[in-house]
């Protein structure tokens, strides 16, 4: 499990401040929570380049894919609570 | 167990827009590259530079690459080496042809040439009226040219190790470096890489403070192996901050804020910047906004239960222009500090944004350090970017001058390489006490015992290097400063992991990553404590006024014995006359 764990706090090491700390902070409050579809979009999220990672955080342009849209909404969440 | 070994003509430490753009040239010119990366390429520092970069190509304003320079060199308060200044300038506008003929996608005029936008400290004319000298992708120019630069590259089949980390360089003692020494973070096995030239890009250190607005990886890995390979570094006392980052998180309410007509207040709800800059207020520059800031949470008039920050008001501008104009800005608030702005003021403190010191290198990218009478080349190896201090910035780095200097220093040391191989065509004998040395940095996180984390040292690092070696500096503040850092350096020795595995082991990567900040703090918080002016970043309280007779001249610290010498600032440029200091005045 360790190793899993590691591999995406890596994963979430991003070219951002603004990103490492969704990401990350989501990571440790949150991503335990989701269930196996929302974890894959996760892992899924984590591919996305950095430059559109920040416009769908920061200006709202939204991926088509409901899952990838719920995870992105979530994170946003966890980093507000 | 054997060492896990690879042989290349040139290693090049670090993925961002310098190291690509030098590992570019070199394929293109078939030599055998390598890049090791500690995140995957596209993941590097360089996409978070939104803003553009600067080349005099006339298309807005007239402009001429003299003027560029005129402003390089007054923006670095005269601290930059004007041979690398107009080197640079003369190089812009070449460079972005090439970046837009790579694929970059330059914003453009109704004419179909590329848009410019005016930035701060740009002046026609010396000193003239506002230049407008910027070329940007929309607000994704980083990216645009970090990706165009790595799909290069796969073309012209650079060798990428992605997710590998480099330890140390290794060298022989006639001082040729040899390569470094690497460990893959997914198996956790070392690699020793061996190349006749070797090219740091690591980028700059913001993480050596709490409130910066670098990512995560920032912190200053190549930087920190030079001083371990006995190599000075230059000028680490100036640090560009940024006045409003959002308190305790770190990321930039840009001027936008308050060129929209947001403004400062301290806790009684005074306008303060009225006293410092009665005619600009809150647009005064950079350096004179965090001075003020920094000096009303010193005084006792910052905001919140610890008094650690002003307050960014922007409620009376109006939810129509803030939905508008500042969207950006709103989202960042909301999402890091829970605040609408439109509602709210917004907690605000000066945040660390690029390190203009680094490894010292002449204009074609090679480090260099003093010997006997000037200075030489250190064989072997080079560095470019936010690491290197070549020095175009100087004291105060201008907006849209960092993107511009990976690309036109990465391209002089790609083709300064090619020439040295040509030169150098086998490889050195490996040095197998430099290797045994780096596996004992290495091997170090081995040990098991009990004692501190990587993380609560790095906090307390992070801590120290805000409170005593940020925007208000005194001699007194500094001294304290150092004792603490020094402090924290011994308590590095008591630093254990609890993992010891061997797969992702992240945990032994970030205590290297803190053994390279510490370093660099105590190299930093030295260098301040000495330089008794203030010029560009660096403003002492004690010492206000710029000192030409005296410190118009590079720092150079050295980890070995902590003790700093100085170099003169190569104040005559390659074919035109040089400018003399004169008082900065915007």
């Amino acid at each position: 499990m360790m190793s899993v764990d590691s591999r995406l706090a890596w994963q979430c090491r991003r070219g951002m401040l603004e990103l490492d700390l969704l990401l990350r902070g989501f990571l440790d409050n949150g991503y335990e929570q989701l269930d196996a579809s929302g974890r894959d979009a996760f892992e899924r999220l984590l591919k996305t380049q950095d430059q559109t990672l920040f416009e769908y955080f920061m200006q709202n342009k939204l991926p088509k894919e409901r899952e990838l849209i719920d995870v992105i909404e979530q994170i946003r969440h966890a980093a507000q609570t | 167990m054997t060492l896990a070994v690879r042989k290349f003509d040139t290693l090049v430490i670090g993925s961002g827009g310098g190291g690509l753009r030098a590992a570019l040239q070199l394929s293109q010119a078939e030599a055998n590259v390598a890049v090791v990366s500690k995140v995957f390429p596209t993941r590097s520092h360089t996409v978070a530079a939104q803003g553009g970069i600067n080349a005099a190509l006339a298309n807005v304003l007239p402009d001429n690459w003299h003027w560029h320079m005129y402003d390089t060199v007054k923006g670095s308060d005269y601290l930059g080496d004007q041979d690398a200044i107009e080197y640079m300038c003369r190089a812009a506008s070449h460079l972005v042809y090439e970046l837009e003929h790579a694929g970059v996608p330059f914003s453009r005029l109704d004419n179909g040439k590329i848009y410019q936008r005016p930035f701060g400290g740009q002046s026609q004319d010396f000193g003239g009226d506002q230049a407008a000298r910027t070329c940007a992708a929309a607000d994704r120019t980083g990216h645009a040219i970090l990706h165009s630069l790595y799909q290069q590259n796969i073309r012209a089949k650079t060798h990428f190790f992605d997710e590998y980390f480099a330890v140390d360089l290794v060298k022989d003692e006639q001082g040729h470096i040899l390569g470094a020494l690497t460990i893959e973070i997914e198996t956790g096995e070392p690699l020793l890489i061996e190349a006749k030239t070797t090219l740091l890009a690591t980028g700059g250190a913001g993480q050596l403070f709490c409130n910066n607005t670098n990512a995560h990886i920032n912190t200053g890995d190549g930087i920190a192996m030079a001083l371990r390979a006995g190599i000075p570094v230059q000028d680490m006392e100036f640090f560009q901050f940024h006045p409003t980052g959002i308190a305790g998180k770190g990321m930039l309410m840009s001027e936008g804020a308050r060129g929209e007509g947001g403004y400062l207040v301290n806790k009684d709800g005074e306008r303060f910047m009225e006293r410092y800059a009665p005619h600009a207020k809150d647009l005064a520059s950079r350096d004179v906004v965090s001075r003020a800031v920094a000096t009303e949470i010193r005084e006792g008039r910052g905001c919140g239960p610890d008094g650690d920050y002003v307050l960014l008001k922007m409620d009376h501008v109006g939810e129509e222009v803030i939905a508008k104009r500042l969207p950006g800005i709103r989202a960042l608030a909301e999402t890091f500090a829970g605040i609408d702005p439109a509602k709210e003021p917004v907690p605000v403190s000066p945040t660390a944004h690029y390190t203009m010191g680094g490894i010292p290198t002449n204009r074609y990218g090679q480090v260099v350090a003093p010997v006997d009478v000037g200075e030489e080349a250190i064989p072997g190896l080079y560095a470019v970017g936010e690491c290197a201090c070549v020095s175009v910035h100087g004291a105060n780095r201008l907006g849209g001058n960092s993107l511009l200097d990976i690309v036109v220093f990465g391209r002089a040391a790609g083709n300064h390489i090619i020439e040295f191989l040509k030169e150098h065509r086998y490889h050195r004998p490996m040095d197998q006490g430099s290797v045994d040395k780096a596996m004992v940095n290495l091997h170090r996180w081995d040990r098991k015992g009990e004692g501190e984390t990587v993380g609560g040292l790095r906090g307390e690092l992070q801590q120290v290097m805000d409170d005593y070696c940020s925007v208000f500096r005194t001699k007194e503040i500094l001294t304290e400063g150092v004792q603490k850092i020094l402090e924290i350096e011994k308590r590095l020795n008591n630093v254990y992991l609890r993992d010891h595995s061997k797969i992702f082991n992240t945990a032994r990567i970030e205590a290297m990553e803190l053994v390279n900040l510490v370093d660099l703090a105590v190299a930093t918080m030295i260098s301040a404590l000495a330089r008794e002016e203030s010029r560009g970043a660096h403003s002492r309280m004690d010492f206000p006024e710029r000192d030409d007779k005296h410190w118009l001249k590079h720092t150079l610290y050295y980890k070995e014995g902590k003790r700093l010498d100085y170099k003169p600032v190569r104040v005559k440029p390659l074919t035109v006359e040089s400018f003399p200091p004169k008082p900065r005045v915007y």
